[in-house]
């Protein structure tokens, strides 16, 4: 699994779900508006947007010479929706019965 | 993209439907749940007993790689209709979640492929919401746990 990815834990850390509530409230802006917000340093926060990013609770917009960051409404309400994560695991636990009756099948 | 697992779980209900296609013909799904050793394989668990019949019970167990017992769960099969329906009680010790009644249906889509329908009713609706929020708070944990391990290692 890479973690970079795993919504949970990006959703985990505390700046990150500042950033979130931020661009909640604002629609969209900056990386140094953003940054403007943290007493932290400058590539701390970018390195937090990218992390955002990657695991698609943020999208990036180029305006000009800004790139703009937003929320990405369709994967926040996954992470909402606390149904999600079970409904994940059953579909793991299907994949995994999935692969070993194939095996199974195969070595028949 | 259509979710090959799906989950309802209505409001106010003290149960679940899940769903899932395979791509398996039915009578390799239906002995996934009916062979001891190849629901060890897929569920990652020791089945300590597992009578496939009706009126037969199981028993799982899982340990840690110290040997302690970290899950066990038994129940009795209701009903067994080869290929096509599973009726049974599931209950895991040491946790306060009663016991579920779990109903599947095994069905035939094609001669390669199948579906399965679970249909799960637990003791309350304050337990069937706790059971469904548990992987979320899992995945809470498990992230936290992983800050943890990492800020642990920075040191």
């Amino acid at each position: 699994m890479n973690l970079r990815r795993d919504v949970f834990q990006a959703i985990a850390d505390p700046t990150r779900r500042t950033i979130l509530l931020l661009l909640t409230a604002s629609q969209s802006m900056t990386a140094g508006a953003i940054a403007s917000n943290f007493d932290t340093a400058r590539p701390t926060v970018s390195k937090h947007l990218q992390i955002l990013t990657e695991c698609e609770l943020l999208q990036q917009k180029q305006t000009g010479r800004e790139v703009y960051y937003h929320i990405n409404a369709k994967k926040m309400k996954e992470v909402a929706d606390f149904i999600e994560p079970f409904r994940q695991m059953w579909d793991e636990r299907f994949n995994k019965l999935e692969s070993v009756m194939k095996d199974y099948q195969n070595k028949k | 993209m259509e979710l090959k697992t799906k989950i309802n779980a209505e409001d106010g209900k003290q149960e679940i439907f899940i769903t899932r296609e395979f791509d398996l013909p039915v009578e390799l799904l239906f002995k996934a749940y009916t062979e001891a050793g190849l629901l060890e394989q897929w569920m990652g668990t020791k089945v300590l007993k597992l009578e496939s019949r009706k009126h037969g019970s199981y028993e799982l167990e899982t340990s840690d790689n110290k040997g302690n017992v970290v899950f066990k769960a038994n129940g009795t099969i209701h009903e067994l209709i080869q290929d096509k329906k599973i009726i049974r009680t599931f209950e895991m010790d040491n946790v306060p979640f009663g016991v579920q009644l779990e109903i599947y249906d095994f069905e035939a889509l094609s001669p390669e492929t199948s579906k399965l329908n679970m249909h799960m009713i637990y003791e309350s609706i304050a337990v069937r919401d706790q059971l469904l929020k548990l992987p979320f708070a899992q995945g809470l944990n498990y992230a936290h746990n992983r800050l943890q391990d990492v800020l642990t290692n920075l040191k």
